[in-house]
């Protein structure tokens, strides 16, 4: 379980998150939407520890993370898949791969099931990342996350610059994680349909605001709420 | 012929201790983004330290040994307390402080073993081999020197190439945050960065000090011509340090003796400019492949 309690982040004046608060349970999929500059990718980032907010707690399995460094986060469970990928492009994908998961050391999932997840990866697996394509670079970003067996996993609008093939291919994968492996997901959209179709909850921000909490059906249903915060 | 033979074997030594000294300046620049100005001075330091040992009864190797650790050690006090506190601010902070490290540790070399340069042991004989009747320039010490220059890189490319914590390293180096979010320990890597480097450049102070003496400036035109090298070779390429040191060995070896050792610093820094015109990467960066 995270919970996020009062979270507030500020860029000097700028209020990015206010005093948002949410439960995520284990093995659930919450999407969070919101137009461009609502504040999505700065809630992520203040998630791991990125950037440190003004007020407010985040606990993750019942302990408080607020103030700990990036590293302890990621050492409790949270793997956090940024915006735009953050794929190593001078590492192979192997290396990008074996990266995700040394922390763990031993405990580490084995590259294998990740390439079975991705047998595209496999094949490219001792290619500079650089070489990859979008969608394969989402693929190894998303692998590498899993290398490290997290609970917790935080995507931050995966299907940006994907084919709709691809970006519905992300969205069931991310389904089926939290499904087999308990894997508890903080599912950042631009593209709600896309994300409220597979998620268990769905949540819009507004200018660093919880606008709305919802069951993901009356949410995509809800065209005035989409029309009003996502431009539908 | 002779000649030519003779120039291109002493290029070859000098240019492995352009080398290690480029490989210090790289492995800092690539991992923290500073050119380390103060090098000269933390080699030249560190070699002080050697001979400190030497003469107090220590053997070579003892004093070579305990170059290397100081230097491993330096490395990483002055990441951790000089470099770290100024890790955000703009670069034009890490300039001043690493120049102003170095006049500092100068003053203070001053002040403890004096201005005047002193004798450093070589490792082996400093007499030329003798090949048929002749006896070349190139000596059984150039030949250890060129051997352990070697023996770093191999090392180092190991090192980061075949290991956990190289790996780790060179995502510290190339994402930081990224690798933070993966997890990796990042401040710990930098500061490994700054030892192995320092270290590397305390070798090259050992094995370059019983050719120009060791004072608190001995060291000053080394360092420019390592810089002109770790350019040459792309400032963020370890192999194109090593690369460049001995491509910058050998030219500055033929204008020297074809042409006067008094050309040497004018040729080096004409080498630089002509490959800032026409590589402006220099030969070997990396940084074309660093859009993501
Ligand atoms: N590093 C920063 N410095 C100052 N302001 C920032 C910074 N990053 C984001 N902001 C501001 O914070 C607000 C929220 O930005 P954020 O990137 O979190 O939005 P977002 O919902 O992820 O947007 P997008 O959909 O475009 O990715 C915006 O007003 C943005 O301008
Ligand atoms: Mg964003």
């Amino acid at each position: 379980m995270l919970t996020i309690e009062e979270l507030t982040t500020d860029y000097g004046p700028v209020r990015a998150v206010d005093h948002v608060s949410l439960e995520v349970p284990d093995g659930s999929v919450t999407a969070v939407l919101g137009a461009n500059g609502a504040g999505k990718t700065t809630l992520l980032r203040t998630l791991t520890g990125l950037v440190r907010p003004s007020s407010g707690h985040v606990t993750l399995a019942g302990r408080d993370i607020t103030r700990l460094p990036v590293e302890e986060i990621v050492r409790l469970g949270m793997a956090h898949v940024p915006e735009g990928r953050g794929v190593i492009a001078e590492l192979t994908v192997q290396e990008n791969l074996r990266l995700g998961g040394m922390w763990r050391g031993r405990d580490a999932a084995p590259p294998a099931e990740i390439y079975e997840l991705f047998p595209r990866l496999e094949e490219r697996r001792t290619q500079p990342a650089s070489r990859l394509s979008g969608g394969e670079r989402q693929m190894l970003s998303i692998g590498r996350a899993l290398m490290g067996r997290p609970r917790v996993l935080l995507l931050d609008e995966p299907s940006l610059g994907l084919a709709p093939v691809l970006v519905a291919q992300i969205m069931s994968l991310v389904r089926k994680l939290a499904d087999t492996l308990g894997l508890t997901v903080l599912l950042v959209e631009q593209n709600a349909r896309s994300a409220l179709s597979i998620a268990s909850r769905g949540v819009v921000l507004n200018l660093g605001r919880v606008v709305a909490e919802q069951d993901p059906h009356k949410l995509a249903a809800d065209d005035r709420l989409l029309h009003a915060y996502l431009g539908f | 012929m002779t000649k030519f033979i003779d120039l291109t074997l002493s290029g070859i030594s000098d240019g492995a201790i352009y080398a290690a000294v480029a490989l210090a300046l790289v492995l800092i620049w690539r991992s923290t983004r500073i050119v380390n100005f103060a090098q000269g001075a933390m080699l030249m330091i560190t070699t002080f330290i050697a001979s400190a040992v030497i003469n107090s009864g220590g053997s070579y190797v003892l004093g070579f040994a305990v170059a290397l650790a100081s230097g491993f050690v330096f490395g990483a006090v002055v990441e951790r307390v000089v470099v770290r506190p100024i890790e955000h601010a703009p670069p034009l902070n890490a300039v001043i402080l690493t120049l102003g490290l170095y006049t500092l540790l100068v003053a203070v070399a001053g002040m403890i073993w004096g201005n005047t340069p002193r004798s450093f042991p070589a490792a082996f004989s400093l007499r030329g081999y003798k090949v048929g009747g002749t006896t070349l320039l190139f000596t059984p010490n150039d030949t250890f020197i060129v051997l352990v220059v070697i023996a770093v890189a191999v090392a180092l490319a190991l090192l980061f190439r075949a290991t956990s914590v190289g790996l780790r390293m060179r995502a510290a180096a190339f994402a930081p945050e990224v690798a933070r979010l993966l997890g990796v320990r990042v401040g710990r890597m930098l500061t490994l960065g700054w030892a192995l480097a320092a270290m590397t450049g305390a070798l090259a102070g050992v094995l370059v000090a019983p050719s120009v003496f060791l004072g608190p400036n001995s060291f000053d035109p080394i360092l420019i011509i390592g810089f002109v090298a770790a350019v040459l070779g792309g400032l963020d390429s370890p192999p194109g340090a090593v690369v460049g040191g001995l491509v910058l060995g050998l030219a500055l070896s033929y204008v020297s003796g074809y042409e006067g050792s008094a050309l040497v610093p004018l040729a080096a820094l004409a080498i630089l400019v002509i490959v800032l015109m026409i590589r402006p990467t220099g030969l070997f960066s990396a940084t074309k492949e660093r859009r993501v």
